[in-house]
């Protein structure tokens, strides 16, 4: 496997694969020196078109603790901004050699066309409300940690379907692990044929939340109430907001963040036990860990490498 | 009567073109027959080895080949004036040459607009000089294509425009169209119409459909074509005025456009090969030259729109072809240009899809091919003695791949890139000029 651009490229084995490394990567924090030499003297390269806290700081983590050298690039304060073009950006990156790169972008396929553009090998970390492989494998591995396995969990991912890339890997990654995923919001959030194509049950109320043994929030961007797609944040709340007492006691809650609370997810849900959003984010770090060690120093050995040495 | 369409012309060929089957289902013709073509006209049309071939004529061995009258397009972009790096008149029209065609009619939203008479006859003026066939221009229905103020279309109309378009984008404003509806019966001239509720399509990039879903792109929806057409046939019926429907896509618009011509409505319509050939699917790696406005839809909707040009319902078959410059094309999809060219592959993709795959008649696409001029006025040509000698040669077994050979337009974004397909266009004429020769022989 050259690149990770979508979860389905992965299938069950893949994601078995990669998390049973993630798991131990897992103890590389809690170590003295908190690195490990596998990618010493390579490149990872970060090419965010959109702001993220978590995401880029995970990756970054990601690559430092397996001793990578990084960049970030972000698109504000950079060529970007003065209109270079996508594939521009990319060649350039490209002539630095890097070993990976890592982007996201605003579009869909966005990170399918750095791979044609680079020789290294492209991670996507979220393009539109396509795809964001990565994220999915930290909730199946969160997900993995406290349940052993998924097969048979019931998982309801809940708000904002229409726009969310998380809702789009993450429902993909939970099917293939063998948990079966209902997709609840309001109609005018989930696109038509949304159930068809991923395999989801589509609902649109909490009525029968009870039968979740995990419920997914996403989170419910402010920008959604412009274009009409819900009354109001208040309505959505009423409606769809994930209360302490809408659940039992034995659910977990998890969300990808960042979340508005009392919107999508109460505060006082946020802060109990049943959250398993701060794993969520430890998750994040040692999964990428796992990517990059995947495509970098994994079986299939980096092209450049394999031409020096042969040349 | 104004001259409405343009071309540098050439020096017309003396051949008898042998031992083709000619197909004119216009002439009633389906069979052997040997074509002797002279001074732009065709001379005779015999029962093959029948004609004595005079001296000074050459004899163009066509057998195994099929001849048909050469096709018109109601419908394609030559981007000039001012986006001359995606076409040109001269390439544009080498593109039709190449894919057959005797006549085609190019649509106003250049840079500037076609939206005044000067404009329109410094076009013509420029296709005298270059277009290696005849072409014609339409004028804007609104000034700048802005959908609020009407041009002047009587004067477009003097001046020669082939009719009036919007195209590219919808005339949202109902009360607007109406308005231009009325203001036919001072011109005459077709109103052709790209129908779309941009309320509904929302700008999408694709349809809206599993795909959409799956990708986590805006779709838009057919009803967003149908309700438009809807709207304009009743804007049409209560004014007694003549619409021309372009690029239909979605079932819903066939069945539209069925009722309305079952009333009486006096609405013509379109399909293009892309909307007969391909579906959503195609956008499923989110490869940009499957992105065109309409989208491609779904398999029930390609097979409506099949069956919608069977019976009648779609009277023509027209390209819309829309050249875009690869910098344009090679951006994520969302941000890529609408449109996909096919000015070269039209009858060679229908007739490998729809005649050799699906059993469709030969006769009934030739007929939809040549018929795209007639809802503007003009005379389709026809394979009849007397008629302008003006002929498409097709080897049906020569097998291509699409692209393989390089473009004659400009532009290269082509939906049907890399497709094998099963027959090719060896000749043209047009008036007896040979303005292509290419393909197999």
């Amino acid at each position: 496997m050259k690149h990770l651009i979508s979860i389905d490229q992965l299938g069950r084995n893949g994601i078995e694969r990669i998390l049973d490394r993630a798991a131990s990567f897992g103890s590389v924090a809690s170590r003295e020196v908190q690195k490990v030499p596998a990618l010493r003297g390579r490149l990872v390269v970060n090419l965010f078109y959109e702001s993220s806290t978590r995401t880029t700081s995970s990756f970054e983590l990601a690559a430092k603790r397996l001793s990578a050298d990084v960049i970030s690039i972000r698109s504000s304060g950079s060529s970007v901004d003065k209109g270079e073009s996508l594939k521009d950006t990319i060649t350039t990156l490209d002539a630095y050699e890097p070993a990976a790169i890592v982007v996201r972008h605003p579009r869909a396929g966005a990170a399918d066309l750095v791979a044609r553009w680079t020789r290294a090998a492209v991670i996507n970390a979220g393009d539109g409300a396509h795809a964001h492989p990565t994220q999915a494998l930290l909730d199946v591995h969160t997900l993995r940690q406290r349940f052993g396995q998924l097969d048979g969990l019931k998982i309801w991912i809940v708000g904002d379907i229409a726009h969310s890339r998380v809702a789009r890997s993450t429902a993909a990654a939970f099917g293939l692990m063998g948990a079966s995923v209902t997709l609840c919001g309001p109609p005018t959030l989930l696109p038509p044929g949304i159930g068809a194509a991923l395999g989801c049950r589509v609902v649109t109320n909490l009525d029968e939340l009870a039968e979740a043994d995990v419920v997914y929030t996403l989170r419910m961007q402010h920008e959604r109430m412009q274009g009409g797609d819900v009354p109001s944040l208040n309505e959505y709340a009423a409606l769809y907001g994930i209360t302490g007492d809408r659940l039992v006691a034995s659910q977990v809650v998890m969300h990808p963040g960042p979340v508005n609370r009392g919107v999508e997810l109460a505060g006082d849900v946020v802060d109990s036990a049943q959250s398993l959003i701060g794993e969520q984010v430890a998750a994040g770090v040692a999964v990428r860990m796992a990517v990059l060690y995947e495509l970098l120093a994994g079986a299939e050995k980096d092209e450049r490498v394999r031409e020096a040495a042969t040349a | 009567m104004t001259k409405r369409t343009a071309w540098k012309s050439g020096t017309p060929e003396a051949a008898l073109l042998s031992g083709a089957t000619v197909v004119d289902p216009r002439a009633g013709l389906h069979g052997a027959f040997d074509v002797h073509i002279s001074e732009g006209k065709i001379v005779s049309v015999s029962e093959a080895g029948t004609i004595e071939v005079p001296d000074d004529c050459q004899v163009i061995d066509c057998s195994g080949q099929i001849l048909m009258p050469a096709f018109t397009d109601p419908h394609v972009h030559f981007r000039t004036p001012g986006q001359e790096h995606k076409e040109t008149i001269s390439s544009g029209t080498a593109a039709a040459a190449a894919g057959g065609y005797c006549l085609v009619l190019a649509m106003p939203n250049t840079t500037p607009t076609v939206d005044g008479a000067e404009i329109l006859r410094g076009i013509l003026a420029r296709a005298e000089q270059e277009a290696v066939i005849p072409m014609g221009q339409l004028g804007a229905i609104t000034k700048g294509l802005g959908g609020a103020d009407l041009t002047e279309m009587a004067q477009m109309t003097e001046a020669g425009a082939a009719g009036f378009t919007d195209d590219g984008i919808p005339v949202t404003d109902a009360g607007v169209l109406r308005k231009a509806l009325r203001y036919q019966q001072v011109t005459g001239a077709v109103i052709a119409l790209h129908e779309e509720d941009p309320s509904l399509s929302l700008g999408a990039p694709l349809n809206e459909g599993l795909v959409s879903a799956k990708l986590g792109l805006r779709g838009q929806p057919g009803v967003a074509e149908s309700t438009m057409i809807s709207r304009d046939c009743e804007l049409a019926e209560l004014e007694d005025a003549v619409i021309h429907v372009q690029h239909v896509s979605s079932a819903g618009s066939v069945r539209v456009i069925r009722e309305a011509k079952a009333r009486g409505v006096k609405v013509t319509a379109e399909a293009s090969p892309h909307h007969l050939l391909l579906t959503d699917e195609a956008c499923s790696t989110l490869d940009s030259r499957a992105k065109m406005n309409p989208p491609l839809r779904s398999e029930e909707d390609r097979q409506a729109v099949i069956a919608g040009l069977v019976d009648g319902t779609l009277d023509c078959i027209a390209t819309d072809h829309a050249p875009h410059h690869v910098d344009e094309k090679e951006q994520p999809f969302e941000d890529a240009p609408f449109g996909t060219t096919g000015l070269e592959t039209s009858f060679a993709a229908v007739y490998d899809e729809l005649v050799v795959r699906s059993g469709m008649s030969l006769d009934l696409i030739v007929e939809r091919m040549t018929s795209g001029c007639i809802p503007f006025g003009f005379e389709p040509p026809s394979i009849v003695s007397g008629h302008a000698a003006s002929i498409t040669v097709f080897d049906p077994g020569s097998e291509w791949v699409v692209g393989s050979d390089g473009w004659a337009s400009s532009s290269s974004n082509s939906c049907f890139a890399g497709r094998r397909l099963c027959g090719r266009i060896v000749r043209t004429f047009v008036e007896g000029v040979q303005v292509y020769e290419g393909g197999s022989k």
